[in-house]
């Protein structure tokens, strides 16, 4: 039935293009309507699917000559994503419900969108998982491209281009794998269960790790995500730091880290004091915190605060998953989740409820505004989610970053350190960052437009978003019960043995 | 050699059926229509040789023949089948572009002209013999030139007929000089018998590899040979750019894998990466990977949309290349899902652009700022075709890509000889991305320069182009249909 998650949001895409072209109301009703199904479905499965193992959905052949299979499977990884997507999905809707332009247009990139994504956290053929990245990409470049702000087509085609490169890195990656593996079969288990030539896994998997970390915003091949992000209209920024940054984090986990187990061993020799791709790609990741923080200490326009935040907070999942261990595994997959939700509360806040009121992000030209008493709501929902980002105890962003913590601190003592400067500064940007937009010291005498008030769907998106953030901060128990059945399966046996302890 | 001419016209009916289909249409033309109107003489003649190219197919299907005359001068199996079902497929959608048409009045005679082509074609994919190989080639190649020129008020038109003629020409010179020595080394003109005269490669044989290497990559218009390929597909009457684009294509990369894989068999050499071996490998694989890179880079800076395909054509052509330096049963079965996939998809952008042209009366990209709101089914097919070109799945030019280069892979042992040409031919194609999403960033992202003018599509190149755009999608989605016929075709002919 998870199946039907994609099935849904295409057919959704395909209703809204046959639709009339004025019908603005209708086109948001089924938009949301779509959404909504897809995330029953995705909720039912998720409560249902206790044991956190892996259930095939649907598994037929699909190219026999190639060996290629319509297979598709979700464990407790894949359901955590799934849940998220669709959580994320329907506040986006409800953080556009005031587009006017090309409305149907607009929700059916969205839904395509939504419906691939659904479509890569789902697959476990190799080939399809691709399909579903690919296609990925052609709605995100038409969301930014037509409804974005800010230098749009620069930002559009740059990210469409940054995630060409990646995926084409990935495509030489897995074209590789079936023809070395020879197993006439692109099925994750097949392939990861193939003992591939250790010469060869050094090569490939960096390769395809880095194919899918430039999605995921690793440091330094993150320029794409803040300028698409700032140039992303609102809708479209909560999908891509929510969701499509974690399609690039979690084929690093499920494709790189199970084909290639052997790529994180070490080389055998040092180089300016890295073994292995393990510590280049952890201090990497590590260096993405702090810099992506620092960065945005500087800004002056509001997204782009988000925009580096969003680059920094994925230096923790790129990091955890690096710590081969499984608190930190672990805590990697619930920042996915917490970040998919933390980062669409903040793009809301910025991009819906601020920027398209204010029509300015200068941080500057923000405080005069008096935005505290001016939209009250926009404030309270800020000083939340940047307490949530800052990792404050309560929210889901502390227990995941515990736990990469933790675990970066079983493997890596020193750039556990170097993560812990990066929260601190975490805390000054969002302390920065609030303060002047929000509480800077009134003008008097400047006489502002009143704001018009935050609309209900704007209320009703944020709410979900904080709830879904405290629920996971207080019971996180929730996603790790089957997150770890998930970690413990056989398809990460190579990694286990190669030095998980 | 007691073959009765009644055999020969029964092993021959599909060649047969279109050339008297011609003559047809070029009577019907100048006895009945000469009093009609241009659009009504346009859609007699094209729809009377849609029905020649389809009883063509009729009777390919229905009684195929099988075997082979005159040693192997004419042979008629499966694969041969297939191909020249595919030729003829492609005709058809060209032709049906033509019913909209209004470029010259001089209809039968254009039309005759496609169908004298398709009957090269037909000639030119049954046969392993050198000589029918080469004036086939010659009847597909004069009819090209004129199509090209047959927009007789458009000075362009001429020039690019009178460059693609003069280019043509001096290749058709090379590839009979290279066919001379080859005959030269074995003293016949079967393949079969130069392959199994050539072992190993002698000075002379290089000057026939080259020499070949450049007749045939002037016909598919491979760098450094391509220099015809912008000014023809940039001014030929659309009818004519889509056939040169889609159908002789198909016939001529069918060719030149015959030639190379079946004649030369004996002297390919390797082009692993840094362990070139002399052959005709090293030779493809330098052009193959020229086209690539020059092709996409290329592409990037024009602004007319024709030009662009015509660049990257020459960037497909380089990826088509690398199952032609692979050489075997997978490549060549790759190497026709990719050439047929490719030609539906080139058909349906000039159907496009031809719609766009009639209003606008050129193919900048300026032309299609705003046509997703003038016209939305055109453009959105226009949206399919072009993604299907750069290779996004689950379109049929991504399967095509991923099966080709697999195919490359499995070819040598050790898997990793032709690795450097793929990834090349990877990450050419993320480039490739750019130039055609700057083509539907016009037609989606940027405002109509007039606003609200609905763009008047003509029905017939509306349900054309909707076709076309279907079977890329459905070919994309379910890659077997197509994959399975030619895989059996390969099979019962001996591959």
């Amino acid at each position: 039935m998870l199946a039907w998650t994609i099935y849904i949001s295409f057919f959704g895409a395909l209703v809204l293009l046959l639709l009339p072209r004025s019908s603005t109301t209708l086109a948001r009703i089924v938009a949301m309507l779509t959404a909504v199904t897809g995330f029953a479905i995705a909720l039912i499965a998720f409560v249902e699917h206790r044991s956190g193992e892996l259930q095939t959905i649907v598994r037929a052949d699909w190219m026999p000559t190639l060996g290629i299979q319509y297979h598709l499977a979700a464990d407790g990884i894949s359901l955590c994503l799934v849940l998220l997507t669709g959580v994320v999905a329907i506040t986006g809707i409800l953080f556009s419900w005031n587009i006017e332009k090309r409305t149907k247009e607009f929700f059916a990139f969205y839904l395509l969108l939504i419906g691939s994504v659904y479509g890569v956290f789902l697959s476990y053929d190799l080939f399809l998982l691709f399909v579903f990245y690919e296609i990925v990409i052609i709605p995100k470049y038409f969301l930014i491209a037509i409804w974005g702000s800010t230098r749009k087509e620069y930002g559009a085609m740059k990210l469409a281009i940054y995630s060409f490169v990646g995926s084409a890195m990935v495509l030489v990656g897995l074209i590789a794998a079936y023809v070395v593996a020879g197993e006439h079969s692109m099925s994750l288990d097949a392939l990861a269960g193939f003992a591939f030539p250790v010469h060869f896994q050094m090569w490939a998997f960096p390769l395809v790790f880095v194919g899918f970390a430039i999605l995921a915003g690793l440091w330094p091949f993150h320029t794409w995500a803040p300028t698409g992000h700032v140039a992303a209209p609102t809708a479209a920024s909560m999908l891509l730091a929510g969701v499509v940054m974690k399609l690039g984090a979690y084929g690093c986990l499920r494709v790189a880290m199970t084909l290639f187990p052997l790529g994180l061993a070490p080389w055998g020799f040092h180089f300016l004091g890295l073994g292995s791709w393990r510590d280049v790609f952890s201090l990497l990741a590590v260096i993405g915190i702090i810099y992506g923080a620092m960065v945005a200490l500087v800004q002056k326009d509001f997204k782009f605060v988000i925009g580096y935040s969003s680059v920094s907070h994925m230096g923790f999942i790129l990091l955890g998953l690096m710590t081969l261990n499984t608190i930190g595994l672990e805590g990697a997959i619930v920042q996915m989740v917490s970040h998919g939700i933390l980062a669409g509360l903040l793009f809301g806040v910025v991009g819906r409820m601020v920027y398209d009121r204010t029509h300015t992000r200068e941080l500057a030209a923000l405080g005069p505004m008096n935005l505290n008493k001016a939209i009250p709501f926009a404030a309270i929902t800020f000083v939340i989610a940047g307490m949530a980002s800052m990792g404050l105890p309560g929210f889901s962003g502390f227990a995941a970053e515990l736990m990469i913590l933790l675990g970066a601190w079983h493997a890596f003592p020193w750039l556990a350190v170097g993560t812990g400067l990066g929260i601190v500064i975490g805390v000054v940007y969002v302390w920065r960052a609030m303060q002047k937009a929000f509480f800077a010291e009134s003008v008097t005498g400047a006489n502002h437009p009143p704001l018009e008030p935050i609309s209900f769907p704007e209320r009703l998106g944020a709410g979900i978003l904080i709830a879904c953030s405290v629920a996971i901060g207080l019971y996180p128990q929730m996603l790790t019960k089957v997150i770890v059945p998930a970690l413990n399966s056989p398809l990460f046996d190579g990694l286990r043995k190669g030095g998980w302890q | 050699m007691s073959t009765s001419y009644l055999q020969l016209i029964r092993f021959a009916l599909p060649e047969v059926i279109v050339v008297a289909t011609a003559l047809l249409v070029l009577v019907v033309d100048l006895l009945l229509l000469r009093k009609q109107s241009l659009r009504t003489r346009f859609a007699m003649t094209s729809v009377l040789a849609v029905v020649g190219c389809l009883s063509a197919i009729a009777s390919l299907v229905l009684a195929p023949s099988l075997g082979s005359l005159y040693g192997e001068m004419f042979l008629a199996n499966p694969l041969v089948n297939f191909v020249q079902i595919a030729v003829l497929a492609l005709t058809i959608f060209t032709l049906l572009l033509t019913v909209d048409s209004s470029f010259t009045n001089h209809v039968g005679e254009f039309v005759f002209l496609v169908l004298l082509a398709t009957t090269g074609m037909l000639f030119l994919v049954a046969t392993l013999d050198l000589l029918v190989i080469f004036t086939s080639l010659e009847l597909l190649s004069l009819s090209l030139y004129i199509m090209t020129a047959f927009d007789k008020e458009n000075a362009r038109s001429s020039e690019a007929a009178l460059k693609y003629f003069l280019f043509g020409g001096m290749s058709a010179a090379f590839l009979l000089f290279g066919f001379s020595i080859l005959y030269g080394l074995s003293n016949s003109t079967s393949l079969l018998q130069i392959a199994a005269s050539i072992h190993g490669v002698s000075p002379l044989l290089v000057i026939a590899i080259v020499t070949t290497v450049i007749g045939f990559g002037f016909k598919v218009a491979a760098a450094p040979l391509h220099f015809w390929a912008p000014d023809v597909y940039e001014s030929a009457p659309i009818p004519a750019a889509a056939f040169i684009a889609s159908g002789s294509k198909v016939a001529s990369f069918f060719v030149f894998f015959e030639i190379m894989a079946v004649g030369l068999a004996g002297a390919s050499g390797g082009a692993a990466w840094l362990h070139f071996t002399n052959g005709w490998v090293p030779a493809v694989a330098a052009v193959a990977a020229l086209s690539m890179v020059l092709g996409n880079t290329v592409a990037i800076v024009q602004s007319s949309v024709r030009r662009l395909l015509a660049y990257s054509a020459v960037a497909h052509a380089g990826y088509m290349l690398i199952a032609i330096i692979g050489h075997t049963q997978q490549n060549l079965s790759a190497l026709l899902y990719y050439v047929v996939t490719y030609g539906l998809a080139t058909i349906g952008a000039f159907g496009v652009i031809g719609v766009v042209e009639r209003q606008t009366g050129n193919d900048r990209l300026d032309s299609f700022n705003g046509l997703s709101r003038r016209a939305p089914l055109l453009s959105a097919c226009l949206f399919v075709f072009l993604l299907s070109l750069a290779g996004i799945p689950p379109l049929a030019g991504f399967f095509g890509k991923f099966y080709l280069f697999v195919s490359a892979l499995h070819a040598t042992p050790g898997s990793s000889g032709l690795l450097w040409l793929v990834v090349l031919a990877i990450a050419m194609s993320a480039v490739s991305l750019y130039y055609y999403l700057q083509v539907l960033k016009r037609a989606f992202v940027t405002a109509p320069s007039v606003e609200g003018e609905m763009l008047p599509v003509p029905a017939v190149t509306q349900a054309v182009v909707a076709v076309l755009a279907f079977g890329v999608v459905l070919f994309g989605s379910f890659p077997n249909l197509l994959l399975h016929w030619i895989q059996s075709a390969l099979a019962a002919s001996g591959w």
